[in-house]
């Protein structure tokens, strides 16, 4: 294989995790882990400069750049973030040096999973990509290694596991409808080969495999009822991973959903799996828009957004049509963008305030005006809110898909309502009124989050025309 | 069409359902162990025959993972885990024997009549063995849930991922069989080094899954 871009997304984290765990020290790895993944997101940049060429594991396309792209960009703001984050936590000797080590390589391993996972053109090596990133995300959840965060990292284990083995049997029976059609071997599990042969599938494999992949990459997206995991998980481990939890991983888990809905769609005999996708994703958000309310950690608040806010994005690829599949897109990149960096702030707030118990914060914008107004910024931003960007992507959400099914649109737009009453009384508590709890300046990094809130903020009010048609391409694909 | 080999590898599916059942109604520890350890060996019999019958031999290297590490090594690291942390060798469970056992023939009905059904095309031997597969993925699940020991839900988890291999060897000529095998190994002694390293038992003083969940950040 040439080396190129496409080797690049991979190479860079594999080598630098190898770096990472044999260097000592935090100041020096922090800075590598930052240029690592941010010479992985500039090779990811570079992607749509020069395409290279697709083989039989390996697989670029229009889909996979706008993931990539997000997910390389996310990660190297994260990491910056992660380099403050981590510094105050070994200050404060929740973390042990020694762990240090082992998170910054575990980071890049999580990155080189995810990257895989996008870039992979065989449905098999694509679920082995998603069994290491939940892999890795399992092991920093119970980095604390406290009562609390072993519990999270448990339960995230064997929930993830059975996931992951529902979505491995769906696999196998896409590999058993495709064998007839294209023939034994590794051919039979190569994307760009299945996709242009789906329409003479057995349509009963195919839809019998979709339900088994539907759960599978469902409780990884973290769908209700197979959520229970993402709250915990959340809450319980160090703040970055949560905002890679949500920013990402949730996503990745997506991507793979969404390749397999393509794959059902170009099949006329197989049942849509759009329906199935509309009613998950509705159930998920009325769901997780009710939990809201009755939070009172400040990270599983904004874990149970993220449940809200996938199930709006499902919802809009399960109605499927070049409109919505632009609103889902949208939407999970807005989300990604906005939902990290309300992690950032809660981050140092959690760092600031010494707890993540809500009723202990108070009266934020007086005692940290940054970290507050970001938080308050963030918060209206992710409430869908105009002018900002989730603003426009929910309304076109619900503006594309009105016409076609308006009660389902009112429910959706009920439980965003709802959402964003539960956001608003909460943030009420932690950003304004008498300031409560400890009070310590933040020794923050901001540039992260307001890096994120200004793209957000200037996606809800101007879309470079350039960007406008590279989703719109990328949302024919998608059918 | 009632092939030897077709004889066999029925045989042999139909018996990891069998045992499957067995380890439904166990309620020590170390008996689940062992019916545990027969059902890696047979899986192993079962992806060897496959093998043989498929002619592809790295599936044998499929079998030899399933024989060593599931039917030895596995078994042999829980009963020490068992030992060492000072584990209760009885198993608490949700429902009784009575309706899990009903519950799980149930399921396989159930697996029989949804594979069956969509595989009407495809050749007996890959549709048989799917069907198994499907019976024997759902009852390590009903074990999952039923079970509240942390101790038995991974064993649950290993049967049903055995269910798995069963299905991707029956696939024939399905790639990557190998490096899938390799790559749950690693999530399973993952979670067996999990047990051990994390000290579930001195941390939440039980593997009760019960008393894992009294933390929830909600109820204080």
């Amino acid at each position: 294989m040439n080396f190129d871009a496409l080797a690049g997304v991979l190479l860079i984290p594999a080598i630098s995790a190898a770096v990472l765990a044999a260097l000592p020290g935090y100041k020096l790895t922090s800075r590598l882990n930052v240029l690592a993944t941010f010479l992985t997101f500039a090779t990811s940049v570079s992607l749509f400069v020069v395409e290279p060429s697709s083989g039989h594991y390996l697989l670029v396309d229009d889909l996979n750049k706008v993931f990539i792209v997000l997910t390389t960009f996310v990660s190297f703001t994260t990491s910056v973030f992660s380099a403050s984050y981590i510094g105050h936590e070994i200050e404060i000797g929740r973390l042990r040096p020694a762990y240090v080590r082992f998170y910054h390589a575990m980071y890049q391993i999580l990155m080189f999973g995810m990257n895989l996972a996008l870039v992979a053109n065989n449905i098999g090596l694509m679920w082995v990509a998603i069994e290491l990133a939940t892999l890795t995300t399992v092991l920093m959840v119970g980095i604390y290694r406290t009562h609390e965060a072993l519990e999270a990292a448990w339960k995230y284990f064997i929930l993830g596991s059975v996931g992951i083995a529902l979505a491995l049997f769906g696999t196998i029976l896409i590999y058993m409808a495709a064998r007839p059609v294209i023939g034994e071997g590794p051919d039979a599990m190569v994307w760009t080969l299945l996709i242009t042969k789906a329409a003479k599938f057995d349509p009963a494999l195919l839809n019998v495999a979709f339900v088994f992949l539907l759960l599978g990459y469902g409780t990884k997206v973290g769908l209700a009822p197979l959520h229970a995991w993402l709250p915990d998980a959340h809450a319980e481990g160090p703040t970055p991973i949560s905002a890679v939890l949500s920013g990402l991983l949730l996503n990745v888990a997506l991507y793979a959903l969404l390749r397999f809905k393509m794959l059902l769609a170009l099949n006329p005999a197989a049942i849509a799996p759009g329906p199935l996708m509309v009613t998950m994703g509705l159930i998920s958000a009325v769901f997780a828009a009710f939990m809201l309310y009755r939070r009172r950690d400040i990270k599983r608040l904004f874990a149970y957004s993220s449940i809200e806010h996938m199930g709006i994005i499902v919802f809009a690829f399960g109605m499927g049509g070049p409109l919505a599949n632009f609103a889902g897109l949208l939407h999970m990149t807005m989300h990604s963008l906005t939902k990290s960096a309300i992690f950032f702030a809660v981050g140092h707030i959690a760092q600031v305030k010494g707890t993540q118990k809500i009723a202990e914060m108070g009266g934020l914008t007086v005692t940290n005006p940054v970290l507050g107004w970001g938080l308050v910024l963030g918060v209206v931003a992710i409430a869908g809110l105009p002018p900002l960007g989730i603003f426009m992507s929910e309304f076109l959400v619900v503006s594309s898909t009105f016409a076609r099914a308006p009660w389902l649109v009112m429910i959706l737009v009920f439980a965003i309502i709802v959402a964003l009453g539960g956001l608003f009384l909460r943030l009420n508590t932690i950003a304004f009124g008498e300031p409560r709890g400890a009070s310590a300046p933040a020794e923050a990094s901001y540039v992260p989050m307001f890096s994120h809130l200004a793209i957000v903020f200037v996606a809800g009010i101007y879309m470079p025309p350039a960007l406008v048609a590279g989703f719109q391409n990328v949302a024919r694909l998608l059918g | 069409m009632h092939s030897l080999s077709f004889d066999v590898a029925h045989m042999l599916a139909g018996s990891l359902v069998l045992v499957s059942f067995m380890q439904l109604y166990q309620d020590r520890l170390y008996a689940l162990l062992n019916i545990f350890a027969l059902h890696a060996l047979i899986l192993a019999a079962s992806v060897a025959w496959q093998a043989f019958v498929q002619d592809a031999p790295h599936l044998y290297l499929t079998a030899v993972i399933a024989l060593v590490f599931k039917a030895i090594v596995i078994p042999t690291a829980l009963h020490r885990i068992i030992v060492k942390l000072g584990i209760h060798r009885e198993i608490e469970t949700v429902v009784g024997v009575g309706p899990a056992m009903l519950l799980g023939m149930g399921l396989v009905a159930l697996s029989m009549v949804v594979m069956l059904r969509v595989t009407s095309e495809a050749d007996p031997l890959a549709r048989e063995d799917l069907a198994f597969a499907l019976s024997v993925v759902l009852l390590g699940l009903l074990m999952m849930v039923t079970r509240r020991n942390a101790v038995s839900q991974v064993i649950g988890f290993m049967s049903l991922e055995n269910g798995l291999v069963l299905a991707a060897t029956g696939a024939k000529g399905m790639p990557l069989v190998v490096e899938i095998s390799v790559a749950f190994s690693v999530l399973i002694a993952f979670i067996v080094i999990g047990i051990f390293l994390f000290r579930i038992r001195e941390r939440f003083d039980s593997v009760d899954m019960q008393a894992l969940d009294r933390f929830r950040g909600e109820r204080q």
